[in-house]
């Protein structure tokens, strides 16, 4: 075979486990692209929102969903399904949350916000998703999230959902389930 | 063009060897070719069947022949083999057989790669097939396997999926390195980039989409495999992943992955509407241009095959903006077909049926491409009939309509026999009612409200589905007629001249039909 | 292969006969999409129109032309054929016009996508969950919560009995929304991808676990609108339609006091005391609804697949796992969890299938009783 065909099989072979790479670059290259270009901005746990507060903000309805992954059998529900806010400041929501059944259980619960675009505007200081909850048997809890709405939401948005799913993952091995602190968007 | 006419008492040469090992060991591309060809037929009737499984099914409302856990079966593996052992291996078996004598070289860059990547195939869908018998059934989560359904809640045949697709995409890989190897380094002198026939154009780009995206369905896969047995959460919400990034990942291999399966098409057609209008292809430079422009297009417009999953408004509209785009340069090829017909001296062999047939047909298949592009329009068809429609309109009467062209317009050279041109027509005037009979109708159960991947239907939908599987069954039959047209050439048959057809130009037409086994061992001289 | 298996002669000769029968309400003439009955939909009817009919000029001027030459340049009309092979100026023109085609399709059709985005908050929010093989809807702020499930017979699926008008298009308990108001629904799954489709709002946005999606809509007209389930989602992907009432305010209004009033009337029913036979009776049709797809009528279930009831060790002899698995379901089986039916509904179940198919002379010959689902909720230290 002629050098520069060697040459051309070189640069082929060597760009297959390049796509390759690229096809699982592409879970966290996702991520950065939203955050780059702030579409569906993707939501980090939030140190302060300090810069964000303020006392000139416009009402907002905001409204709690909950819904149990393959019918987990946990109670979970909020303590109140609809909040009016402002934006511009701190609040704090519950979730009340209680394993009805007899073993140890460990669940996640997974946020997701409507519409996508009030996702960036979304701030969350504290939730109770960012961790696993574990539950003794017929233990309760009331799980809070903390929370702002920044004024920077666009105005036609006058209500926002913040929708959680919780997972049962007690069989899920403590290494093999990743921690993750944002939100999850698409 | 020139050419040394070859002969073929070459002492460094040997003939083919004796025996059934020949077909074990060959390194030379034109019985890879063959292997390749009669491997993609077989595979084609196999999916066939299926398909007439599916329609039998849907004849009538209610469930009668099958359970719906097996219907799922059914069309998840008629698509996996329609798409990697029907189409891609025909057009692969093709390139083989072409390439190498359309550029004047001896034969292909890799020739025991070449050995190797078509004997992992036949390995490959084995796997595959077997699935059916195995506990909980064969993979039954769509061609397109989106997670969780193809994860969580798939039966344990989804890891011999997984590794029947790795072995496949190992396969193409492996054709396209050595597709592009070939072209880009063995081309006789003179055959400069735009000098080549537009099928060595066509296989080109095709290879380097096939390299580009291959892999990164074999990430895909293996996300998948990691997911189910090694408890990551790529598509798992649960563990912090997203079922949506599967469909990014599939659909970024998806998309290109359909142009894959149609170029190859377009440089054959390029050639038979030449030939046939005895007249040279109009805009040859724009055409290589178009297939450029619809090749790098493909790569960022794959989210159109997910606009009800939620995405942001502004990825929606250029998602819809991007694949509109795609139909200027498709539609420029249509217009060049149709100017070279244009005051040629056109005759209708079977060949130039079947690509006036591709013409028409094909772009029918486009402009319901281009409604399914309208998003808001989409909203109403994803998931339907309608689409089902489009891309089988695309790939039967576009794809394996170009293929069967091209078995009939080669063939003769191939193997030395001119095929039956009576039972040729007649072979593409069955494929041509039934093709329209099954799939047409198909629009209007799509537009009327009947999902897909349905295994029954509500009574508005029966009339078009009975139609439709009318139709199906006259394909399905008139493809054994094929057979017994492909069989029966290459027994024996009028004898073909080494020129074939009259308005032939290439240089695999200035070598003797049937090709001899070694051609072009020194290169032909070429103005 | 798992091919239908009748059960016997009878059953052979009806199908037969069955098999060859024109169906009732087939049509002809569903050709196109419907108009549907909000703004949104008639702007993607007529945007669909739009595109249409320009594919359909296109198509027609091109296919003239070579219509034309397939006619006149024949070899015998035109032995000689013509030489040229490029046009520059025919060739620019047309990359030029189809792009401006192009951009007169993408400006309707961006604008009434805009629209659909355009997502205010709703007067009514509606969560949808898409199960295997059912919705879910909860009414946010009605606080009326329900499952629809397909109501057409697995007799006329079999082919056994006649097909009926609405067949595969009508569910137990149908979407019940007021007219002009705007109702957003919030989807989202309990377990695989599903997706929401009404083809009368055109509305369809996929149901994914762990993720709401949004859509909204505003109904002028009165009237029951039916849709479908569009992503594969398993072995029932067919059988989980979607329908939507839309009446007047008053009525909804009675509908959600009605709701809410059932709702209380089921809790007190979970302390009533029942009769075995009132257990049973109420118990066949929620196994109807909820168990018959995989365990059949006849508590067979699918050898290899899905496990016989009639017979049943667990449901013969073993109260407090039997309960267990409706509650919790079957780790690593398609057996999902059901805690999420009432303590009547699931008292009724299991006690059906304690007592039918023979099972009611060769058990232990207990019964279940609400009370016993609840005990079971309690927290057991």
């Amino acid at each position: 075979m002629n050098p520069e065909a060697k040459k051309t099989l070189r640069r082929l072979i060597i760009a297959v486990p390049l796509m390759f790479a690229f096809g699982f670059a592409l879970v966290p290259l996702y991520d950065v692209f939203c955050e780059v270009t702030g579409i569906n901005g993707k939501v980090f746990q939030s140190e302060s929102a300090e810069k964000l507060l303020t006392d000139e903000g416009r009402p907002l309805g905001l409204q709690f969903i909950s819904t149990n992954n393959e019918n987990m059998p946990w109670i979970f529900e909020p303590s109140e399904e609809v909040m009016t806010i402002s934006t511009g400041q701190y609040y704090t929501a519950t979730f009340y949350v209680k394993n009805t059944t007899d073993k140890k259980m460990t669940a996640q619960a997974v946020p997701s916000v409507a519409p996508s675009n009030a996702a960036a505007h979304l701030k969350k200081l504290e939730c109770f998703c960012f961790e696993q909850q574990e539950l003794a048997p017929g233990e309760e809890a009331l799980l809070p999230v903390k929370l702002l709405v920044s004024d920077k939401l666009p105005g036609t948005i006058k209500n926002i959902i913040l929708s959680y799913t919780i997972f049962d993952i007690t069989e899920y091995d403590d290494e093999t389930i990743a921690h993750h602190d944002h939100d999850m968007e698409h | 063009m020139s050419a040394v006419i070859e002969n073929h008492h070459d002492d460094h040469h040997h003939g083919p060897a004796k025996g059934l090992t020949r077909w074990l060991y060959t390194t030379n591309h034109k019985d890879i070719g063959t292997l390749y060809l009669w491997f993609s037929f077989a595979m084609f009737l196999i999916g066939g069947a299926m398909a007439m499984v599916i329609r039998a099914e849907l004849f009538q409302p209610g469930m009668q022949i099958v359970e719906p856990e097996f219907y799922n079966q059914m069309i998840t593996l008629h698509g996996l083999i329609m798409i990697f052992g029907g189409v891609m291996p025909a057009f692969v078996g093709l390139a083989n057989w072409l390439v190498p004598m359309m550029i004047g070289a001896p034969d292909m860059a890799l020739p025991r790669m070449n050995n190797l990547s078509f004997w992992i195939l036949p390995f490959a869908f084995f796997i595959l097939l077997s699935s059916l018998f195995m506990e909980g059934g064969a993979p039954n989560f769509g061609w397109t396997f989106y997670a969780p359904l193809s994860t969580t809640y798939a039966p344990p045949s989804v890891t011999f999926f997984i590794f029947s697709v790795h072995i496949m995409g190992a396969s193409s890989i492996m054709g396209a390195i050595n597709v592009v190897v070939t072209i880009m380094n063995m081309r006789a002198p003179g055959v400069t980039l735009m000098k080549m026939p537009l099928f060595v154009w066509s296989w080109l780009i095709t290879a380097y989409l096939l390299i580009a995206v291959m892999p990164v369905l074999a990430g895909a896969v293996t996300m998948m495999l990691m997911d189910i047995h090694f408890g990551t959460s790529f598509f798992n919400a649960a563990g912090g992943g997203d079922p949506v990034l599967f469909q990014h990942i599939f659909w970024f291999f998806g998309h290109p992955e359909v142009y894959i399966m149609i170029l190859p098409a377009f440089g054959i057609v390029s050639h038979i509407i030449e030939t046939f209008s005895r007249k040279q292809l109009f805009g040859y430079s724009s055409m290589v241009w178009a297939m450029l422009s619809i090749a790098i297009l493909s790569f960022v417009v794959w989210a159109h095959h997910m606009f009800t999953v939620g995405l942001p408004l502004a990825a929606e509209l250029f998602f819809m903006w991007a694949t509109m785009l795609i139909a200027v340069p498709t539609g420029v090829k249509v217009f060049n077909w149709i100017a070279t017909m244009f005051k040629g001296s056109i005759t209708f062999e079977t060949p130039m049926l079947f690509a006036i047939a591709f013409v028409v047909l094909f772009t029918m298949g486009g402009f319901s491409g281009l409604m399914l592009a309208i998003t808001p329009a989409d909203f109403q068809y994803h998931d339907t009939y309608f689409v089902v429609a489009h891309f089988h309109y695309v790939l039967v009467p576009g794809a394996i309509f170009s293929i069967m062209a091209a078995v009939y317009y080669w063939i003769p050279k191939w193997c030395g026999n001119m095929y039956d041109e009576r039972l040729g027509k007649l072979h593409f005037w069955l494929s041509f009612i039934g093709v329209n009979v099954t799939f047409f109708p198909q629009h209007f159960i799509g537009l009327a409200g009947m999902p897909r991947r349905y295994p029954d239907y509500a009574l508005q939908f029966a009339d078009w589905n009975m139609v439709s599987t009318v139709g199906a069954f006259l394909f399905g039959v008139s493809q054994i007629l094929f057979l017994f047209i492909v069989v029966k050439t290459v027994i024996g048959g009028k004898k073909a001249t080494d020129q074939v057809w009259e308005g032939a130009r290439g240089l695999e037409w200035t070598v003797a039909s049937p090709a001899p086994y070694h051609t072009f061992t020194t290169p032909p001289k070429v103005d | 292969m798992a091919f239908k298996h009748l059960q016997n002669l009878q059953n052979k000769l009806i199908s037969a006969l069955l098999f060859f029968s024109v169906p009732t309400k087939a049509d002809w003439f569903a050709l196109n999409m419907t108009r549907g009955v909000t703004d949104i939909s008639n702007e993607v009817f007529e945007l669909h129109m739009l595109i249409f009919w320009i594919c359909v000029a296109i198509g027609v001027v091109v296919f003239s032309v070579m219509f034309y030459s397939m006619y006149a340049h024949t070899k015998k009309k035109n032995p000689v054929a013509a030489s040229f092979h490029e046009n520059h100026k025919v060739e620019i023109a047309w990359t030029i016009v189809p792009f401006l085609i192009l951009i007169a399709m993408a400006i309707p059709a961006s604008k009434t996508l805009v629209k659909i985005y355009d997502d205010e908050s709703g007067d009514l929010n509606i969560q949808v969950t898409g199960y295997q093989w059912k919705w879910q809807y909860n009414y946010l702020e009605d606080d009326v919560s329900f499952f629809s499930n397909l109501s057409t017979d697995m007799d006329e699926i079999n082919n056994l009995v006649p097909k009926g008008e609405n067949y595969l298009q009508e569910v137990d308990e149908m979407v019940v929304i007021p007219v002009g108001k705007k109702v957003r629904f919030l989807i989202t799954a309990n377990d695989v991808i599903h997706s929401w489709w009404m083809p009368a709002f055109a509305i369809k946005q996929d149901a994914i676990p762990g993720f709401v999606n949004t859509a909204w809509t505003k109904v002028d007209k009165p009237g029951i609108y039916r849709g479908k389930c569009t992503e594969l989602c398993g072995k029932n992907h067919g059988f989980m339609p979607i329908v939507v009432k839309v009446v007047e305010q008053s009525e909804y209004d009675e509908w959600v006091s009605g709701k809410r009033e059932a709702a209380m009337k089921m809790a007190e029913l979970t302390t009533k005391d029942w009769t075995a036979e009132e257990l049973v009776v109420r118990g066949e049709s929620v196994y109807a609804v909820n168990c018959v797809a995989c365990h059949q009528t006849n508590g067979q279930g699918i050898p290899g697949i899905f496990p016989a009831l009639a017979g049943s060790d667990i449901v013969l002899n073993d109260k407090e796992r039997n309960i267990e698995i409706l509650m919790e379901g079957v780790q690593g089986a398609a057996m999902n969890s059901f805690s999420y039916l009432s303590e009547v509904e699931l008292a009724a179940v299991i006690t059906y299938t304690r007592q039918s198919w023979g099972n009611e002379n060769n058990g232990d010959g207990e019964i279940v009783v609400p009370k016993d689902i609840v005990d079971y909720k309690k927290p057991k230290i």
